[in-house]
């Protein structure tokens, strides 16, 4: 079984399509969303519809705290963030907008569980940036693998049985095996906002047989994307950085 | 959790448990059978009994990672794995062929065992290397030699993968190795430089020429640390039939600093396959250790103190290309050679690991044995190596980044593929030879060599000299 995660879509069409084709192209029989469908891209109403589309053949979507703050907005973001909410609450059908609100924040299947942020209390959207944020995470689950996304930049964690852990910035295209003792957590890399430098789409391959997980970079027309950004009003900080990938 | 032990005849995942073959400090070794799997099979069981290193555990995980990931004749072929939820294992290929302990044991060998012996190894390294895997235990019972004479390495326990987690580094502050073979880089905690490997290779050579380690087999870090400010003494001193080459090959290995060994092993494995080659320098005339004032300095001055950086090996490799040139000595195309020269400078100035290496052809005559001797009277051989360093002159290289091979054979592409493969080269360049009835006769050397050479090849030519040029 290989299953495809995409995470933070962030109402980037291009890149949301391109990773859709590549997962396609890849095998990818089940598709797991982990949240973040819109907010700071240019096509919520597109992102939110595609979704919808997905989760009635099968896949699984979670809510990410974009998303919330669409269906239940709040405060407590950016300046840039708030702003990209409140255009994406004036585009977007509030049918669509209840959608996202009533997404899960957490799906276990198997040993897998699967989480925007992080899982020691996903609801106040902790990001897992260092080693010690990856125990908290894995420590609160029962889980053997904890994926997750939120920090738009690629990273994995290993947990061993003497509690060391292990960091690790994985590579694109290189499968990295999900040892068996050992409790992981995989922060995936950003489909719609990269934040790693690079500023192809990602995605990454869960091959259950082989146990193994890869990470998928894909070029995608990020100047069309950003552009859409920038013509949509959208704060311009917002259409630059898809560009640098920062 | 794993089970004490196994037992001749049970069954594990399909595969019959055979002879026990070893019992080594870390895993047990087992002969076993497959009715799927052709061929002789090993399975390595690691040990995980109470109070047991924890490294053994931790070890056994990284072999696992690492064995299904690399491939070649170099390594052994990764058949199958279980995990720790039941039974830990790795059933991998059976290689039919001794260890290099008989070697060691046997030492000091002739020079020229030494050095066949040291070009295997180097080569299996240059490929573990291009597989972003640095070895980290090279040492004479990890390398297997095959029927057909390449070198295999086996145990990939304390090696790491550049681009995989290292559960190595994480897990333990003490450098894991095996002492008498470690770099110093390696005991400094630094798992990232293929050059270790060159290191440990030139500690097992300079074993294999002497009978002796270069540093001894300490068991403590202070021991251990020794090294990264005391020289061993030069294998001439020990024995004064070890050639100069040899020493000059060993020494540069155990150089402390790694910019200072090698830049990859592949270029390694070429001086060990050309003596005649390799540029003597202070090293290869050392006959004693260096003294006590040096000594003292290099341990206590705080501007000798060596220092160490995290390095890419697949990286590394790639900016030390073998870079190689044929260069064609009978056509007089002044303009050819000119150009030839120049992409060659062009090439080598951008990447100062690279190394060239100069080659010409001298045909045999297919029909009768030919008379070594020209009209002149001058040996062939000796004429077509000095032309070739009067090419090679205006690049100005130092000896040590150049190296001049007249191959003397019926057909000139076949000559150059073969030492393409056989030295592991990178880059061919050549000259497109001019259009002529001679071309028509003998057709295109240099599409020959583009179509069937294992590396990049670069055809060359002059613009607006020669009329034409072959496609």
């Amino acid at each position: 079984m290989r299953i495809a995660l995409l995470t933070d879509i962030h109402a980037n069409r291009e890149a949301f399509e391109a990773c859709l084709a590549d997962a396609a192209r890849c095998g990818a029989q089940r598709l797991v969303l982990l949240g973040d469908i819109v907010g700071y891209g240019a096509d919520p109403a597109w992102a939110v519809a595609k979704t919808r589309d997905l989760v009635s053949q099968g896949a699984i979507a979670l809510r990410g705290n974009h998303d919330e703050a669409t269906a239940f907005p709040r405060g407590g973001m950016t300046e840039d963030a708030t702003a990209a909410i409140a255009w994406t609450r004036r585009v977007l059908d509030p049918a669509d907008a209840a959608f996202l609100g009533a997404l899960p924040m957490e799906v276990e299947e198997d040993d897998r569980l699967y989480v925007h942020a992080e899982a020691s209390a996903p609801g106040r959207w902790i990001y897992v940036r260092d080693a010690e944020d990856a125990r908290r995470s894995m420590e609160a689950a029962t889980a053997r693998v904890v994926f997750c996304g939120h920090v738009h930049a690629p990273a994995l964690y290993g947990l061993t049985a003497t509690a060391k852990l292990v960091s690790f910035r994985p590579v694109a295209g290189v499968a990295v095996p999900l040892t068996r003792p050992r409790r992981w957590q995989v922060v995936l890399g950003a489909v719609g906002q990269p934040r790693d430098g690079d500023p192809a789409a990602a995605w990454s391959l869960l091959d259950l047989d082989a146990n193994e997980v890869t990470l998928h970079r894909v070029p995608y027309d990020v100047a069309a994307a950003s552009e859409k950004v920038r013509a949509a009003g959208l704060p311009e900080a917002l259409a630059t950085r898809l560009l640098r990938g920062r | 959790m794993a089970r004490a032990r196994l037992h001749e005849g049970e069954e594990v995942d399909g595969f019959r448990i055979g002879r026990l073959l070893h019992t080594g400090g870390m895993a047990t070794l087992w002969a076993v059978t497959h009715p799927a799997q052709p061929g002789a099979l090993l399975m390595k069981v690691p040990r995980l009994a109470e109070g047991e290193d924890p490294a053994a555990i931790v070890s056994f995980e990284m072999e696992q990672m690492i064995l299904p990931r690399v491939s070649g004749p170099h390594v052994p072929r990764f058949v199958a794995s279980g995990g720790f939820d039941r039974q830990p294992y790795l059933v991998m290929e059976r290689i039919d062929g001794a260890s290099l302990q008989a070697q060691a044991d046997a030492a000091p060998l002739p020079a020229a065992e030494i050095a066949a012996i040291g070009a295997a190894v180097a080569e299996a390294l240059d490929s573990l290397h291009r597989q972003h895997v640095v070895h980290l235990d090279v040492k004479p019972s990890n390398i297997l030699l095959r029927g057909s004479g390449e070198a295999v390495l086996v145990d990939f326990g304390l090696s790491r993968h550049a681009q995989l987690p290292d559960l190595m580094e994480e897990e333990f502050r003490l450098p894991y190795g095996t002492a008498p073979y470690m770099a110093p880089e390696q005991i400094m905690g630094i798992r990232s430089e293929a050059r270790s490997d060159l290191f440990a290779l030139g500690a097992m050579l300079y074993l294999l020429a002497t009978g002796k380690h270069p540093f001894g087999d300490p068991q403590r870090m202070s021991g251990l640390k020794r090294r990264l400010w005391r020289d061993p003494p030069p294998p001439r001193q020990l024995r004064p039939e070890c050639p100069e080459w040899l020493q000059e090959v060993i020494l540069r290995c155990l150089e402390v600093q790694p910019e200072r060994r090698h830049p990859s092993a592949a270029q390694l494995a070429l001086d060990l396959r050309n003596p005649g080659q390799v540029a003597l320098t202070a090293r290869a005339r050392k006959l004693r250790q260096d003294g006590l004032a040096r000594v003292i300095q290099r341990r206590f001055h705080p501007d000798h103190q060596p220092r160490f950086g995290p390095a890419d090996c697949a990286e590394a490799v790639a900016t030390a290309p073998i870079v190689a040139v044929a260069v064609d000595l009978t056509e007089q195309d002044a303009a050819l050679a000119e150009a030839l020269r120049r992409m060659v400078g062009e090439i080598l100035a951008t990447l100062p690991g690279a190394r060239l290496a100069c080659l010409n052809v001298l045909r045999q005559n297919r029909l009768s044995i030919d008379s070594t001797l020209d009209e002149q009277g001058r040996n062939k051989h000796v004429q077509r190596l000095v032309e070739l360093k009067h090419w090679a002159a205006p690049l100005a290289l130092p000896e040590g980044r150049v190296t001049f091979h007249v191959l003397e054979a019926v057909s000139p592409a076949g000559a150059l593929l073969e030492y393409l493969r056989v030295n592991g080269a990178d880059h061919m360049v050549m000259g497109a030879r001019a259009a002529s009835l001679r071309r028509k006769m003998l057709g295109s050397v240099s599409a020959e060599v583009a179509a069937e050479a294992p590396c990049s090849v670069t055809v060359v030519r002059a613009r607006g000299g020669s009329a034409g040029a072959e496609g």
